[in-house]
């Protein structure tokens, strides 16, 4: 009996897969409609982003961009476009845009600010790209005074005798410490400095200044608002309390009993309370805890409570990368003989700062939104300014446009951070996993 | 055998600093001198201010008439109660919108943080959407922008009158949704218990003591059941069907209890210019609660989806080739030990959200910040005292949530030998 078993001898040619499985169909049935609650909740998803897209839109674009009133803008609309239109009325944005950016700040002196934020970028870029020259460091130590002349104006020489402070300071730390050693440099040096800004320093100020006297015009703190006024307390807010954040850190991971509870009820303390009630002891409170005839300004003393509440936040980011280095480090730059100043700036700070970098960028965005707080004390930023806008008589009735501008500025800003953020956490990646 | 002892020297002042031995107590005395020192001189100038301004340190204002009404209270208040009892009033608010809005946000993020790590392409982008939104603009834009929303778009509570009217009250007539507020039905009783006083500062309610008496006791005897059937399925691997038990144990009392006490619900009504009956929730609560929880919830959000990430996949896997099913994957292998890591972030949220309720000054709302810290604060001049108390009030919730929570923390942690 011959065998009729079939043997096939090549292959069958692969035959395309099924139009349900590949291309965009394919990708659809995978991620939208693998069953019947997924497809429900594409359908509702769908539906939603279409119903919000269907209000959203006319009402952005039919619009007028031209009036002058919230009546004028209504007429033009229904102009346009028909009665019953509604429209946004984005000619409030077009007429204060520049109050919404700079406040009461004078019109012809809007290149200061302007170029105090240029200046700011170039000060913190070679902060966040490493890559940069380091001389360029300088220019960053520099800054602080620099944006200072230039957004209050006044005498140059104010911010040049209080950076000569720091001059005095270096050259009797430097001179002191060689001959009776650095703790006594220090002490001498930091005294030295404190003597310095508080007999000489405005004294040397009006000298100076009688003799060769360069200044740009004062412009007073009333006058600053908008998002100038928020980018003004939270870079200084979050610069000012780098430093104080990290003594903060170090004190609260420190041996030392006394020292640890100090920095502890601190940050613990900061951390309990809403910053509304800070900016309230900087509205009311802050002149009384100092000696009597202290007045300075609100926008100050503002910066000077933010930077306390910021610094609260910042000793808990450090101290978290304080806690992801590992103790091989701190053991490591024992072993060496380092003491304790020289193994935490040469080996510990160098990484935990690094480590922490994406969460001070967090709380940096965080304190940015927190800006607007100041409103509620009555400092002209973004959102006070909204409130007194809209309480012009020829714009009385505006809501969604102001807000809407407001916020996508907001937006802007901080999600640009936050990715930046994330891009820099990838980059700081040193480890293989 | 040689003397292994260090030579004794004498002691000599400079031992003090560079001795390591005596350093730290040297470096600790002298901190503690400095503090001292500069919590002496911020008391010192304060003294001196106060002195100029003609004022002392003193709580009395806080027994003087308030003379100042507020619009939403929890318990008993006339413009004629002390300022204490407003400071207290306004208290309860905000723990009301904080528990309010801790709850709200907690659904909303962990409902959009699960969703976002959907495999559905469209879910996961929208709920992308929502947290980069949400996250990346100022709260108090959130709550002044929730506010004109309810203000601007709801109808006014004359829309409802007429025959012709514009508006119109939703599921059947009981509740309603106008730009003064949320009416919603309240629950009465006929034959009511009255009312306890509580140490005669304010009175709870004996009918709702009853009702929650009632109601835990049901939970507890459901969980026995539950208990029970636990047990004997691991002992036969069988499970003995509970729920009609469970369901009958539940809302068989409660329903006896309803009854007995004669419950109807008030419903809101439509009387001259506004609505009577029912309770009010004001649109300043409605707008802080939802914009406080939709911004805590992106946040909520984003924990939810790193704990969960931080489950390994081979955990997904494992509970996927035993043949759970996505959702009770999720419910009973994923979320659990995601648990861990989301509960430390989730105590600094509702933190974050219990300070940020602050900001209802801003909309009206009487809390504490509004009461205390705002009208007290400017009637009675004590700026001093008032901030101080404020502070005490937020300092004390604060420490109080994180210790609550993180005695929770420490019974969920992984228990590690």
């Amino acid at each position: 009996m011959a065998h009729s078993a079939f043997v096939r001898d090549g292959l069958i040619a692969p035959k395309p897969p099924p139009m349900t499985e590949v291309g965009a169909i394919g990708w659809m049935r995978a991620n939208l409609f693998s069953g019947w609650l997924n497809s429900i909740l594409t359908l509702a998803s769908v539906a939603g982003t279409v119903f919000v897209f269907y209000e959203l839109l006319p009402w952005m674009f039919q619009s007028s961009w031209t009036a002058n009133s919230v009546a004028e803008c209504r007429a033009a609309i229904a102009g346009a476009h028909g009665d019953g239109v509604n429209g946004a009325c984005w000619a409030v944005i077009r007429e204060r845009y520049l109050q919404l950016l700079y406040g009461f700040y004078p019109a012809n002196m809007y290149w200061r600010p302007n170029l105090t934020f240029v200046l700011m970028l170039v000060a913190l870029s070679p902060i966040l790209f490493p890559n940069l020259p380091r001389k360029m460091l300088w220019f960053s130590a520099v800054y602080p005074f620099l944006g200072y002349f230039l957004l209050w104006g006044g005498t140059i020489w104010l911010p040049i005798s209080i950076l000569l402070g720091f001059v005095v300071g270096y050259f009797l730390i430097a001179l002191n410490s060689a001959r009776m050693g650095l703790l006594f440099g220090v002490i001498s040096g930091a005294a030295g400095t404190v003597i310095y800004w508080i007999y000489i320093a405005s004294w040397f100020a009006q000298v100076a200044h009688d003799l060769i006297p360069i200044g740009l015009t004062e412009v007073e703190s009333a006058r600053f608002g908008g998002f100038m006024l928020s980018t003004i307390i939270g870079v200084t807010g979050i610069s000012c309390s780098l430093p104080i954040g990290i003594m903060l850190a170090l004190g609260r991971k420190s041996d030392l009993l006394i020292v640890k509870s100090i920095c502890v009820g601190f940050i613990e303390f900061i951390r309990g309370v809403p910053l509304i009630t800070l900016l309230f002891v900087a509205s009311t409170l802050l002149n009384i805890f100092l000696p009597p005839g202290t007045n300075f300004d609100l926008i100050l003393r503002v910066v000077i409570m933010v930077t306390l509440f910021a610094s609260a936040y910042l000793a808990e980011v450090v101290r978290g990368g304080l806690a992801a280095l590992p103790t091989g480090q701190f053991e490591a730059a024992d072993s060496l003989g380092l003491d304790y100043w020289k193994s935490m700036r040469l080996i510990v700070l160098p990484q935990a700062l690094k480590i922490s970098i994406p969460g001070i960028v967090s709380t940096f965005i965080g304190l940015y939104k927190d800006t607007t707080l100041v409103s509620i004390i009555g400092l002209l930023d973004p959102v006070g300014l909204t409130t007194s806008i809209r309480a012009d008589s020829a714009w009385n009735g505006i809501v969604w446009e102001l807000y809407a501008f407001v916020a996508a500025v907001f937006f802007v800003f901080c999600f640009s951070m936050s990715r930046y953020s994330m891009h820099l956490e990838r980059r700081l990646q040193t480890d293989h996993n | 055998m040689t003397d292994r002892t260090l030579p004794q020297r004498s002691f000599s002042v400079g031992m003090l600093l560079y001795d390591t031995r005596y350093r730290a107590m040297t470096i600790q005395v002298v901190a503690i001198m400095c503090f001292m020192l500069l919590v002496a001189w911020l008391i010192g100038n304060t003294i001196q201010n106060l002195n100029a301004l003609g004022k002392g340190v003193s709580f009395g204002f806080l027994n003087q008439p308030a003379s100042y009404d507020i619009n939403q209270r929890l318990i008993e208040y006339t413009s004629r109660s002390t300022h204490l009892r407003a400071s207290v009033v306004g208290l309860l608010n905000t723990l009301l919108l904080a528990v309010m809005g801790c709850l709200l946000a907690t659904v909303i993020g962990v409902f959009v943080g699960v969703l976002r790590l959907s495999h559905n392409w469209i879910v996961a982008r929208l709920m992308t959407v929502y947290i980069e939104v949400f996250r990346n603009v100022p709260v108090l834009l959130w709550i002044v922008f929730a506010m004109a929303i309810l203000i601007d778009t709801l109808p006014r509570p004359a829309d409802f009158r007429g025959e012709n009217a514009t508006a119109s009250m939703y599921f059947g007539d009981t509740v309603a949704l106008t730009n003064r507020g949320l009416y919603i039905p309240e629950p009465l009783f006929m034959n009511s218990l009255g009312d306890l006083p509580v140490l005669g500062v304010f009175e709870i309610s004996l009918d709702l003591l009853a009702f929650v008496l009632v109601l835990g006791a049901g939970l507890w005897a459901t969980a026995r059941i539950r208990r029970r059937a636990d047990r004997i399925q691991e002992d036969t691997g069988i499970r003995p069907v509970t729920w009609h038990w469970r369901i009958l144990l539940l809302a068989g009392p409660t329903a006896f209890l309803l009854y007995i006490l004669g419950f109807t619900l008030g419903l809101p009504e439509l009387k001259g210019f506004n609505f009577k009956g029912g309770i009010h929730m004001r649109n300043s609560l409605i707008a802080l609660w939802l914009a406080l929880s939709l911004y805590t919830a992106a946040f909520i959000a984003e924990a939810v989806r790193a704990g969960i990430m931080a489950v390994s996949k081979g955990q997904t896997e494992a509970a996927y080739s035993l043949g759970l099913r996505p959702g009770r994957t999720m419910s009973l292998v994923i979320l659990p030990q995601a648990l861990r890591v989301i509960i430390p972030p989730l105590i600094s949220h509702y933190l974050n959200l219990t300070k940020n309720s602050s900001l209802a000054i801003a909309v009206g709302y009487m809390d504490v910040t509004g009461t205390l810290g705002g009208i007290t604060l400017n009637q009675t001049g004590r700026e001093l005292e008032s901030i101080l108390l404020l502070m005490a009030c937020y300092l004390a919730i604060s420490l109080s949530v994180s210790a609550v929570l993180n005695w929770y923390n420490d019974r969920v942690r992984l228990k590690e030998r």
